[in-house]
């Protein structure tokens, strides 16, 4: 019961406000100093993989880029469904705040991991199970902010991509599943491991500090643009003329 | 006839019956897609190569490209002129649950837009000079797939109804969800081309029609909700 | 510092993938700031609109 009434307190839009904005340097700064020293640490600190080399450096942005991306998704249709389901804005707010960080982050990943393959396997891109489902999650990014743009009205923006956001994380298995079925069955599988057996503790560390880097990232860089949408959603609340000094 | 009394299937068995004979009083429905099917084809070759060997290697490629695009061609006239003239509303409004009417609608639509591929589909595959023993997989593949695309896409078309740019928006939302349908309909025509057996891909593809035929009304009608609101 | 830029041979490849990771980092924080400043100066704006409004209908 308790734990309810903090849910519904929290997802009242000026309550959410003023915490979000107290909480925007809790998340930034750790972030920060988090991927400044994973990016020194992949750079600089770790050794060169006997097998790949420098190059393998790429992935201290590549991994994180990955898992953020499909981080960002599954947030987007959690907050989608809770908003179709119990009718609150805030998490529709949250999930129209989410795609484009999302998006960007997917073809992050996509270009960093071209530019991975080209010394690797010699080519720009390969078809590979992972770098296309990879692109196809981009794709469903790219639709789903499309349909969010040709609604006028935000409450039916916000409902009908809610609607697309869970049929995409229905399919995204399903997706999964048939990229890799469709790669295994291609001539002789040449998929390269990119993540090697067992990393040493000198290269690991670096990668783990990227990735809570860049989820705590994602958390500030949600708490502001959820608050900007609060602030276009909210027409007229009284609450909102705290915020003009005078 | 009072509504109320109607039974549920009988009111499905209405909405089927209706769209079928729209329809047949507007050929071009159907016929449209399936030329479109055919033209797609024939650019294969002109882009490719007229060399059969090539041609019958990309065969399964081509029927499946082809197929696609062309029922995404067909979803515009899904909704679109039920709208217009309200009888959509009129059917949020029945008192019967909308995803059946919805379902018996989406049928209809298979009817009418993937039946006349499934038929198209081994005249491509001649075109492409694909041996004549791949037809029943092919032919039972594209059914299967042709299913799977006419109920994601209705969910996609509903979505869209209240937009005013809808048709490339349609096809923006719909490629990216249908695309393990290609892989498995075009990977079961290949596996039967190849002599080996296409049954594993035929039934996770028909595993996905199952899913989706369960999943997409509940979430075309929610989508037509919120489209009309 | 040459061997560093180098990369061992990869510094073509190992570059451009940080300078996008910068480029996709600044253009996230700067967007979502943008929409900030933006929705603070809209909303600031409605609020005085009402307030004048008020103000004229009280006089």
């Amino acid at each position: 019961m308790a734990t309810w009434t903090w849910f519904h307190k929290l997802s009242s839009p000026p309550h959410f406000y003023r915490i979000a904005g107290k909480m925007i340097p809790w998340y930034a700064i750790p972030a920060a100093l988090l991927i400044v020293a994973g990016i020194y640490g992949g750079l600089v600190a770790a050794p060169a993989d006997y097998q790949q080399g420098e190059a393998f450096r790429i992935i201290y942005v590549h991994a994180p880029s990955a898992w953020l991306s499909l981080m960002c998704y599954t947030t987007m249709a959690v907050a989608a469904a809770v908003g179709l389901i119990w009718r609150i804005k805030l998490a529709h707010a949250l999930a129209a705040a989410t795609a484009p960080i999302g998006a960007s982050f997917a073809l992050l990943c996509l270009v960093t991991g071209s530019l991975w393959g080209r010394p690797m396997w010699g080519t720009w891109w390969v078809w590979d199970g992972r770098l296309t489902s990879q692109l196809i999650l981009f794709f469903l990014y790219l639709g789903y902010m499309a349909l969010r743009s040709a609604y006028d009205d935000l409450q039916r923006a916000d409902r009908a991509s809610a609607v697309l956001a869970l049929v995409g994380v229905v399919n995204v298995p399903i997706i999964h599943f048939s990229v890799y079925w469709w790669n295994s069955l291609h001539q002789g599988s040449t998929v390269i491991r990119k993540d090697g057996p067992a990393m040493p503790p000198s290269m690991l560390v670096p990668l783990l500090m990227c990735f809570a880097g860049f989820t705590l990232l994602y958390a500030a860089l949600a708490c502001v643009r959820v608050r900007a949408e609060v602030l276009n959603r909210e027409r007229n609340a009284t609450w909102l003329k705290e915020l003009s000094p005078s | 006839m009072n509504p109320v009394t109607t039974s549920l299937g009988r009111a499905a068995w209405l909405v089927l019956e209706r769209d079928l004979r729209l329809a047949l009083r507007r050929w071009e429905q159907i016929t449209h897609p399936v030329a479109f099917f055919l033209m797609i084809a024939s650019l294969f070759p002109l882009a490719l190569s007229p060399e059969p060997s090539q041609l019958r290697n990309i065969s399964p490629c081509v029927v499946w490209v082809g197929a696609l695009l062309s029922s995404l061609l067909a979803l515009e006239s899904l909704y679109r002129s039920d709208q217009d003239d309200g009888t959509l509303e009129q059917m949020t409004l029945s008192g019967q649950p909308l995803p059946v009417l919805l379902f018996a609608k989406t049928v209809a639509h298979w009817l009418l837009s993937g039946i006349p591929l499934v038929v198209a589909a081994p005249l491509v595959g001649l075109w492409m000079g694909a041996p004549e023993r791949t037809f029943g997989v092919m032919m039972l593949s594209v059914a299967l797939g042709t299913g799977v695309l006419s109920f994601l896409g209705s969910v996609a078309a509903a979505l869209t109804l209240g937009t005013r740019r809808g048709s490339v928006l349609l096809s923006l939302l719909v490629l990216p969800l249908a695309l393990p349908v290609l892989i498995f309909g075009a990977k079961a025509t290949d596996l039967a081309m190849r002599g080996e057996s296409p049954a594993g891909a035929v039934l996770l593809l028909a595993a996905v029609l199952i899913l989706t035929v369960t999943l997409a009304p509940w979430a075309s009608a929610a989508a037509v909700r919120i489209s009309l609101e | 510092m040459h061997d560093f830029l180098d990369m061992g041979g990869y510094g073509l490849y190992v570059w451009p993938s940080y300078g996008l990771a910068a480029a996709v980092l600044a253009w996230n924080i700067w967007s979502a700031l943008r929409l900030q400043r933006i929705a603070l100066e809209h909303a600031r704006r409605r609020v005085a609109i009402a307030k004048s409004d008020a103000e004229r209908a009280a006089h």
